[in-house]
């Protein structure tokens, strides 16, 4: 069981106003991930949640119960941190042990849940050593297997996977996931990376400045993102934005059109421009276009055997039905 | 990481500390305060009543108060400038490649772990002393006349033994300002042809000169409170009563506790004074 | 300065540094030395270095004479007892300062540190007066009480630094593991400063070892620790050279030997972190 609910909560550092009120509820069994630029209050929000920070005003619910005065020792989470925050002086049995023996659980209760928890998380071989002999990844599963064995209802996440190189992370993303699915619990997953967001969300809370921007599956807010904001942050390549009379002629202040919805060709098409850089993927390959008059460059994904070159003139033609258009607020237009 | 639970639990556990401290600072300086203003002798009558500034004018004119004053600052000046000068030098030779490097730290730091009345007796007795000690030896083996060191020369004696305690711990906090040079600094000055007093005089020492204050100000501290050296030397005779020393015999010494808690109170005064300068460098340490 | 020299210019190097430490460590060395000759040896003259007929009669005599058992044990009782007790008062405070830092905690530190300038010689009637009162005279537990006071903003300025090393997170992991605060501090926060607490331990226990105002004016004979013993051969047993040789020896081993474990720990303690 973890269903968590923020309901007007608002925090407060001094005079400023960090997180104005903000409601939100997490279903029970739901991956939630909090994704946003550095700042905008993402990792204060799941410390809120974890009861690290008060909240300056609003209430939290966890399962229905008013947590909003409850110590961090109370909650029933579990909490994964960018540092890992292991015990340097205890051995990777200890680490995982220790919020069971802080439960006072029995030292047999104990063992079984953590060779349990080192086995799913492959780390019975390393049970004696110390965190310090560890590689990243190694760290990071002890961090998840100590955060496993309390079997807390829900799990949170502070940007877990910062402190690995490229190939682990994706790795690692993939564990996580699979814990997920086997553990059907609830996950609070705080990231500023919004490609981990789209690959491991049940559901993506988008944050700036405090403000919630959108929330919605992964896929809803690549194909309806709500504002500016939220087109421009989510996918990767990001969408082309482009403002002024191409915009105009469509009854919009700007119209946003993913790369993967414009087909370039030497022949003919509605816009023109000049190849610029080109990323070769081999499946794909990505064309950053300029001196099209729209915006600094256009980028477009083609078949991984296109081949422009640099200096090339293009043409290019953009889908119309799945063409976003937003208003001078910024927001979509319907 | 704070939150309102955390903040109390923290007031909570710093109030034994805070409050024992307070009670430490507070009750015994509101009680020489107080003495200060009596007239109080406790073997010859006890408190005989208010004094009003009595005890403070009686403090400044009596005949030992100015030459204490100037023992203590001989005493405090000569230490000073003997344990930074050589510190200095001293701080740099150790920096410097050598063999046995660790057993020469060792040797040179030993000083400052003998206790304070062991060293006192020590260089009295064994080395100062006017028939035996190993000084006359080596003048009447030089064929000069054995001086009698602790009531001829008992400043520069008392001086020689205090600076003997104090040079280790300068030597090692300049030692530590030294290490925490960039080198490549010191070897760039060398390319651009600067020779070695010039290197010395415009690149190590303004980097050694926080560190040197902070010695400075610390042993100044120390070197004002000196008691044991002198109690178990000369006993404040020979012109080394300092003014810790006077305070310390009119309390218990003459038993005159009105007076010497007014001297007291200028001893607080004085300390004071060189302690606002130190908390300024340290404060300003803490932001950083 | 990792720079190579030739090992002529270290050789130099070499000889004027040992011999500038051998002979700031002579009077030490010379103490040691004459506490193995007889009486006589001792006045020689010329002095004897180490061709004299060495013998440990000296220490038999002066543990005989003068107990030295019982103020090795006050020593070791006063000084211990102070660093202990000023430990474990240390440890919240600094967990405080360190962790939850307010606007307030740079002021309570430096003023910590304000208390430790307070010259002993101005309150020292009051003391005296007050130890009276509460029959503190001459007892142990007297003297372990000023002597922890007196070290009391050295100790929380040390595990404060020290403290301060440690992330935060760590602490907030043991929290989230249902860690109570008696908990996160014991099973946590002690066990990861252990090198911190152990050198802050060694440079108080030293300190309060060779503390010297406090433990000459507030005791008589019970619980006078070796400062007091070695100040009674101020005269005139003092004239027995191997004697008092024996005894200094006796009081200042221990000490030098803790000392050369806490050198480094000393610059930073004696410092207030100020130099590192």
């Amino acid at each position: 069981m973890g269903r968590i609910t923020l309901d007007k909560v608002t925090k407060s550092f001094g005079d400023v106003e960090v997180i104005p009120p903000l409601d939100l509820t997490i279903e029970d069994g739901e991956f939630t991930v909090f994704v946003g630029p550095s700042g905008c209050g993402k990792s204060t929000l799941l410390r809120l949640i974890a009861g690290l920070e008060d909240i300056s005003s609003g209430q939290i619910r966890i399962d229905g119960n008013d947590a909003t005065h409850v110590p961090p020792s109370k909650r029933g989470l579990a909490m994964v941190f960018q540092s890992y925050a292991l015990y340097p002086h205890m051995s990777v049995r200890k680490n995982i042990a220790f919020p069971l023996r802080m439960a006072k659980l029995d030292k047999a209760e104990q063992d079984r849940r953590v060779d349990q928890a080192a086995a799913v998380l492959n780390l019975a071989d390393y049970l004696d050593r110390k965190p310090g002999q560890l590689s990243g990844g190694q760290r990071q599963r002890v961090a998840i297997g100590r955060a496993i064995v309390r079997e807390p209802s829900a799990f949170l996440f502070d940007e877990p996977l910062s402190n690995l190189d490229a190939a682990l992370r994706v790795g690692m993303r993939m564990e996580i996931s699979e814990l997920h699915k086997k553990l059907a619990t609830t996950m609070v997953y705080v990231t500023h990376d919004q490609v981990e967001a789209m690959t491991m969300a049940d559901k993506i809370v988008v944050l700036r400045a405090g403000h919630i921007e959108q929330v919605g599956s992964p896929l809803e807010l690549y194909h309806n993102p709500r504002n500016l904001f939220v087109a421009g942050f989510i996918g990767s390549p990001t969408m082309n934005l482009i403002s002024g009379p191409e915009a105009a002629k469509r009854d919009a202040t700007t119209i946003g059109i993913r790369p993967e919805h414009i087909t370039v060709s030497d022949k003919k098409g509605e816009w023109k421009g000049v190849v610029g850089v080109s990323e070769h993927l081999g499946s794909d390959t990505f064309f950053h276009i300029h001196d099209t008059g729209l915006a600094e460059t256009i980028t477009v994904r083609a078949g991984g055997e296109v081949g422009f070159r640099h200096g090339d003139t293009v043409h290019l033609t953009p889908r119309e039905d799945v063409m976003h258009r937003f208003d001078a607020q910024g927001l979509r237009i319907a | 990481m704070a939150t309102k639970a955390s903040r109390s639990a923290a007031r909570v556990m710093m109030a034994p500390a805070v409050i024992l401290l307070l009670g430490w600072m507070l009750v015994p300086l509101t009680m020489t305060l107080w003495f200060s203003f009596r007239k109080y002798l406790p073997l010859r009558g006890g408190d005989l009543g208010w004094a009003g500034f009595d005890n403070y004018t009686r403090f400044v004119t009596s005949s030992a108060f100015w030459p204490s004053i100037q023992a203590t600052l001989i005493i405090v000046g000569a230490v000073l400038l003997i344990t930074v000068c050589l510190g200095v030098v001293l701080a740099m030779l150790l920096d410097q490649p050598m063999w046995g490097q660790g057993v020469v730290r060792i040797l040179v730091i030993a000083p400052f772990f003998v206790m304070p009345t062991v060293s006192a007796l020590v260089w009295k007795n064994i080395f100062m002393d006017p028939t035996n000690g190993l000084f006359a030896h080596l003048w009447k083996f030089f064929g000069a006349d054995p001086v009698s060191w602790l009531s001829q020369a008992s400043l520069p004696s008392i001086i020689l033994i205090v600076s003997w305690q104090w040079l280790p711990f300068a030597t090692l906090i300049l030692l530590t300002a030294i290490q925490s040079l960039d080198s490549e600094q010191l070897e760039a000055a060398e390319m651009d042809g600067a020779p070695h007093l010039k290197r010395f005089w415009f690149i190590i020492l303004p980097h050694l000169a926080r560190a040197i204050t902070i010695v400075v100000l610390i042993q100044t501290i120390f070197l004002l409170s000196i008691f044991a050296e002198i109690f178990v030397t000369t006993g404040g005779a020979f012109g080394s009563k300092t003014l810790t020393y006077l305070i310390f015999q009119r309390v218990l010494e003459s038993q005159n506790v009105g007076l010497g808690s007014a001297g007291g109170v200028y001893a607080i005064i004085l300390a004071n004074i060189v302690a606002i300068f130190l908390m300024r460098i340290v404060g300003k340490n803490l932001d950083a | 300065m990792a720079r190579s020299v030739t090992s002529q210019r270290k050789a130099i190097n070499t000889a004027v540094a040992w011999a500038v430490g051998l002979l700031i460590f002579f009077p030490i060395l010379w103490t040691i030395l004459t506490s193995f000759k007889t009486e006589a040896q001792a006045i020689n003259d010329p002095p004897l270095f180490l061709f004299f007929d060495w013998t440990l009669e000296n220490y038999t005599v002066v543990q005989e004479r003068s107990n030295y058992m019982r103020f090795l044990w006050n020593s070791v009782f006063i000084a211990g007892g102070s660093t202990i007790l000023g430990v474990m008062i240390a440890i919240p405070a600094a967990w405080s300062m360190a962790f939850v830092p307010s606007k307030r905690t740079k002021d309570i530190l430096l003023w910590m540190l304000s208390t430790k300038m307070l010259p002993a010689v101005g309150v020292l009637y009051p003391i005296y007066l007050i130890f009276i009162q509460f029959g503190l005279l001459d007892s142990r537990l007297g003297l372990v009480i000023v002597l922890m006071l007196i070290n009391l903003p050295i100790i929380v300025w040390m595990l404060y630094t020290y403290f301060r090393e440690i992330p935060g997170e760590i602490l907030e992991a043991a929290r989230m593991d249902g860690a109570t605060l008696r908990e996160e501090i014991l099973y946590v926060l002690t066990p990861m400063a252990i090198p911190g607490i152990a050198s802050t331990l060694l440079l108080n226990f030293i300190l309060a070892w060779n503390e010297a105002f406090w433990t000459l004016n507030l005791t008589a004979a019970k619980a006078a620790p070796l400062t007091a013993f070695i100040a009674s051969y101020s005269s005139p047993e003092g004239l027995f050279y191997a004697k008092l040789s024996a005894a200094s020896t006796m009081a200042i081993a221990p000490i030098l030997v803790l000392g050369w474990f806490s050198q480094k720990q000393l610059v930073r303690g004696l410092t207030f972190g100020a130099v590192k």
